[in-house]
C-alpha cells in the first residue's frame, strides 16, 4: 500500500461517495413514492391505473438497471427527451426501485387483516380515513424488512451509474486505476467506502426491524 | 415523423448480432447459475451446522458478498487479481467466478431459509412417529422446504440473468456492447439508432426474464 497516494486520492473518493449517496437517497425517495402510488392504486383496484401500474411493475422488474439507464440516457434524447447524468441516475433508480417498493408495500397491505378494514368502517371512518389511519400504518410496519432490503439493493445498484459517466465511486476507482495503475489501493478504498455507506444501513435495518414489530395483531 | 432508428436492426445481420450478444451474456449466467445452485445448496445445508471457525469464515464470506455491489466484486476479480497475483483472467472467466460466488451466497441463504422455515414441530412429530433422521429429512422436511425453495431459486435465476448485463463494464462483448457497435457503425445513416437499438435490448431482456418470473409467481401461488 502506498499511503501517500491513498491520502492524495482520499478527497476524490469522498466527493464520489457523497455523489453516490446523494443520488442513491434521491432515487430511493422517488422509488418509495412511485411504489406507494402503485401499491395504493392496485390495492384500491382503480381501473386503467391498476393495469398501467401492473405493466410498469413487470417492465421494471424484468429488465436490468444498466439497460434501463442506457435507454434513458442514450435512447430517449433521440426522441427529444434529454437528461443530464445525475437526473438520469435518479430517474433510473426510481424506475427500477418503484416496482420493488410497490411489491414490498403490497405484501404489507395484504398482511393487514380484513377485520381491521371492516372494524374501521363500522366505526364510521370513511374509506380514506380507514386507509390513512388504520391500514397504512400497520402495512408500513409489516413492510419494513422488505423496504430495508430494497434500500440496500438500490444503494448497491448505484454502482452501475459509472456507465453513464457519473463520477461515482466505481467511476473514480476505474479512472484512478487507468491513470496510475495503483490497482490495490484503489480497490481497497472502493471496498472501504462502500462498506462505510452500506454497513450502517444494513445495521440500522435490522435494528428497525426489531423495533416496529408492533403491527402483528388482527392479521 | 422522426425516425426511431429501428431500421438499423433490419440492416445486414444486425439483429442476429444482437441476439448473439444476448447469448454471450446468457451463457455466462447459465454457467454461474448451475455452479451456484449446486454449491449454494451444499453450503446452505452445511452453514446451519454448528462448527466454530468454519462457521465464522462462512458468515464473513456471505456478509461480504451480500453487502458489496456485484460491480465491485467484478473489479476486484478482474483488475485486482491481475495486479496481486499476475493472473490474466478474461472478462468472461472473471464474470463467471464473480457471479458464481455471488449466486452461491444467495442460494445458500435461500436454502437455509427454506430449511429453517419448516416448523420444529414437524421434526418432533416425525421423530415421535419413529422415523429415522434420514427418513425425517427425506419424507417430511425436504418436500416442505422445496415448495418454498423452488419459486425463490427461480427468482434468483432471473436476478442473475439481469445482473450479467454488468459484464459490459469489464470488456465482455455482450448485447449492450454489440448495440453500441451497431449504433457507432450507423452513426451517419441512422442518427437515431440509439433509441431503436436500446429499446430492442430492453424488450429482449424483458422477453427473456418475464416468462421465468411468471413461472416463479405461479409456483409460489400454488404452493404458498
Amino acid at each position: 500500500m502506498d499511503w501517500e497516494y491513498v491520502a492524495k486520492i482520499l478527497p476524490l473518493y469522498g466527493k464520489a461517495a457523497v455523489l453516490t449517496v446523494r443520488i442513491g437517497v434521491l432515487g430511493i425517495i422517488f422509488a418509495m413514492l412511485v411504489g406507494l402510488l402503485c401499491s395504493v392504486v392496485r390495492h384500491m383496484k382503480i381501473p386503467v391505473l391498476k393495469q398501467l401500474a401492473s405493466v410498469y411493475i413487470e417492465l421494471s422488474r424484468n429488465t436490468p438497471l444498466l439497460v434501463q439507464l442506457f435507454f434513458i440516457y442514450y435512447g430517449l434524447p433521440k426522441i427529444g427527451i434529454k437528461t443530464d447524468p445525475e437526473t438520469c441516475g435518479v430517474v433510473g433508480l426510481a424506475f427500477l426501485g418503484g416496482s420493488y417498493m410497490a411489491e414490498a408495500f403490497r405484501s404489507g397491505l395484504e398482511a393487514v387483516g380484513k377485520i381491521q378494514h371492516e372494524s374501521a368502517l363500522s366505526l364510521g371512518l370513511t374509506v380514506l380515513q380507514t386507509f390513512r389511519y388504520v391500514i397504512l400504518p400497520q402495512a408500513f410496519a409489516i413492510s419494513i424488512p422488505g423496504i430495508t432490503a430494497n434500500v440496500i439493493f438500490l444503494l448497491k445498484e448505484t454502482s452501475v451509474f459509472s456507465a453513464i459517466s457519473l463520477m461515482d465511486l466505481m467511476f473514480t476507482a476505474k479512472d484512478q486505476i487507468g491513470l496510475y495503475y495503483k490497482t490495490t489501493e484503489c480497490l481497497v478504498l472502493l471496498v472501504v467506502f462502500y462498506l462505510l455507506i452500506l454497513l450502517p444501513v444494513s445495521l440500522l435495518g435490522s435494528l428497525l426491524e426489531r423495533r416496529v414489530r408492533y403491527a402483528e395483531f388482527g392479521a | 415523423m422522426q425516425s426511431l432508428g429501428l431500421e438499423v436492426l433490419f440492416k445486414g445481420k444486425n439483429f442476429a448480432r444482437l441476439l448473439g450478444g444476448l447469448w454471450t451474456a446468457l451463457q455466462i449466467s447459465l454457467i454461474s447459475i448451475a455452479v451456484s445452485m449446486v454449491l449454494g445448496t451444499l453450503l446452505g445445508i452445511l452453514v446451519g451446522r454448528k462448527n466454530g471457525i468454519g462457521r465464522v469464515l462462512m458468515r464473513c464470506y456471505l456478509e461480504f458478498i451480500h453487502i458489496m455491489p456485484q460491480m465491485v466484486l467484478l473489479f476486484i476479480v478482474f483488475f485486482g487479481t491481475a495486479k496481486a497475483f499476475g493472473w490474466n483472467l478474461s472478462g468472461e472467466l472473471s464474470s463467471i467466478i464473480v457471479f458464481s460466488l455471488w449466486g452461491t451466497a444467495e442460494m445458500s441463504d435461500l436454502v437455509r431459509g427454506a430449511v429453517t422455515s419448516v416448523p420444529a414441530i414437524q421434526y418432533e412429530s416425525a421423530m415421535a412417529l419413529g422415523l429415522s433422521r434420514p427418513q425425517v429429512f427425506r419424507f417430511v422436511i425436504l418436500p416442505q422446504a422445496l415448495r418454498r425453495l423452488i419459486p425463490q431459486s427461480i427468482n434468483l435465476i432471473t436476478r442473475m440473468i439481469k445482473t450479467t448485463s454488468l459484464v459490459l463494464m469489464i470488456g465482455v462483448v455482450e448485447i449492450l456492447k454489440v448495440g453500441q457497435q451497431i449504433i457507432e457503425a450507423n452513426r451517419k445513416s441512422s442518427p437515431n439508432a440509439a433509441f431503436g437499438v436500446y429499446l430492442t435490448i430492453f424488450l429482449l431482456y424483458f422477453l427473456l426474464c418475464w416468462p421465468v418470473s411468471l413461472l416463479a409467481r405461479r409456483l409460489e401461488k400454488r404452493w404458498g
